[in-house]
């Protein structure tokens, strides 16, 4: 599984890099979780709002960070 | 490398010991104004204006749709209404500077192209509620209306320049529009949403209405102001005890924990070098009056130019404009020239410009430079024209 973080570095796309890696952990699962910083290939993902969550090449969420229950259910499936 | 960065940082602080001119008079004037500026804003602005408006700024960031406010600037959307929409929505989507450049690439490459992207670029740092706020309760209500329609007006007109002048390039990659990621079901109506804001904004205002004796609606409102107050924060809680789940709760005071964590140490710092340089209104601290005076006194082309040219090369951090503004107006600038500063500054710094020409390409990205620049400087010549 591959998970994305889009965001230029604003505190709120730390905070969500944070929670990901902690629910990824939690759940024992295997992925591999990188950050996209630069504006332009956030751009090629669609995504106008930071912070965003892509995992394998889906957008899942792009302007909040969701809550843990949330991203759980995303990572599961 | 490391020992040697230690040694540097070492030596630093040896050499700033042993010359520090602590007992040099203009030096120890400037070091107190700006404790007392510090504490100037601790006393006055903190209670009841910052915190109340961080508040809202955490609400907006999590209970209002950002992707509501986006699908007005595809591709396919009406040209009048993504005009007015990209300038008025830096209210909601720009609550941090961080925010703007990735939304700004976004419209233009995915979405309403160059006009509409501009034109949020221009306004979105200058109408950021908190920044509105805080320009309205330390500069006086009239330079915090003024910046705030200025730079939606002006907004309009770059945008329209901008389209008129690269309009015709078309770019390839205009195909696919921007993702627009589900919202979660709205767990309120959103009348009650609208309430909630209305009361939030309420608090702020009857919280700092301040002493009018011209109409005595004014006095009368002034003489109770603290019961409005408090049936307010009555009525607000009442409307977070029934309305809201406990996790949009913990929710709003985290975002809004984000945003004062952010931006207060920044605020706080931008304070202290303000007083240091230019001291309390009134007051003179480390740089003379009569250079700023000569600079940006007045009302002359000269001066209006020169804060806007200085305004889009300087950067600041949000919010940190204002007490800057606030030493320069006591030390004798101009109300046009602080305007000027206001709506060049925030909205171009020489790090963002760096950004956007990666976005857009150099020769757009001058144009655009310039026409902020004159558009700055116009709108700061008529406000000191007029007020």
């Amino acid at each position: 599984m591959k998970i994305e973080i889009l965001g230029p570095g604003c505190p709120k796309c730390n905070k969500l890099m944070e929670l990901t890696e902690k629910v990824v952990k939690e759940m024992g699962i295997s992925a591999e979780i990188s950050k996209v910083d630069e504006i332009n290939d956030i751009i090629n993902y669609g995504v106008m709002v930071t912070p965003a969550l892509v995992i394998d090449g889906e957008v899942k969420v792009s302007g909040r960070i969701p809550p843990e229950d949330e991203l759980k259910n995303w990572i599961k499936k | 490398m490391n020992e040697i960065y230690r040694l540097f940082i070492l030596l630093s602080i040896f050499l700033i010991a042993y010359f520090l001119p602590i007992g040099n008079s203009a030096f120890q004037n400037a070091l107190f104004e700006s404790l007392y500026m510090l504490q100037e804003y601790a006393r006055q602005h903190v209670i009841l204006c910052l915190i109340p408006a961080f508040f809202i700024a955490g609400a907006i960031a999590n209970f209002i749709s950002q992707n509501s406010v986006i699908k007005y600037l595809g591709p396919k959307a009406n040209k009048i209404l993504s005009y007015s929409v990209a300038s008025v929505s830096g209210t909601i989507l720009a609550v941090c500077s961080c925010t703007v450049l990735p939304i700004f690439a976004g419209i233009y490459k995915r979405g309403a192209g160059i006009g509409p992207a501009t034109a949020f670029l221009y306004s979105g740092p200058a109408i950021n509620v908190l920044a509105i706020i805080l320009t309205a309760r330390v500069l006086g209500f009239e330079l915090g209306i003024a910046r705030a329609l200025g730079a939606i007006m002006f907004s309009i007109i770059i945008g329209l320049c901008m389209h008129l002048i690269f309009g015709k390039e078309q770019i390839s990659e205009n195909s696919e529009s921007f993702k627009i990621t589900e919202d979660k079901k709205e767990s309120r109506s959103l009348w009650k949403t609208a309430l909630y804001f209305t009361v939030m904004v309420g608090i702020l205002v009857f919280a700092n209405w301040s002493k009018d004796e011209s109409l005595r609606i004014w006095q009368l409102i002034y003489n109770c102001k603290w019961y409005i107050t408090g049936i307010l924060i009555v009525v607000l809680i009442s409307m977070l005890i029934v309305w809201f789940r406990k996790t949009e709760l913990t929710q709003w005071i985290s975002s809004t924990w984000l945003f004062a964590k952010q931006i207060f140490p920044l605020l706080f710092a931008g304070v202290i070098v303000a007083g240091f340089l230019f001291g309390r209104p009134g007051h003179q601290a480390l740089i003379p009056n009569e250079w700023i005076t000569k600079l940006v006194g007045g009302n002359s082309i000269w001066a209006n130019l020169f804060a806007s040219v200085a305004g889009a090369l300087m950067y600041f951090a949000t919010l940190t404009e204002v007490p800057i503004l606030q030493g320069l107006i006591g030390s004798g600038m101009g109300k046009g020239s602080a305007l000027a500063l206001l709506l060049a500054g925030p909205a171009l710094s020489l790090p963002s410009m760096l950004v956007i020409k990666t976005i857009m390409g150099t020769k757009k990205t001058i144009v655009y430079i310039l026409l902020v620049v004159i558009m700055a400087t116009i709108s700061g010549m008529l406000f000191g024209y007029l007020f």
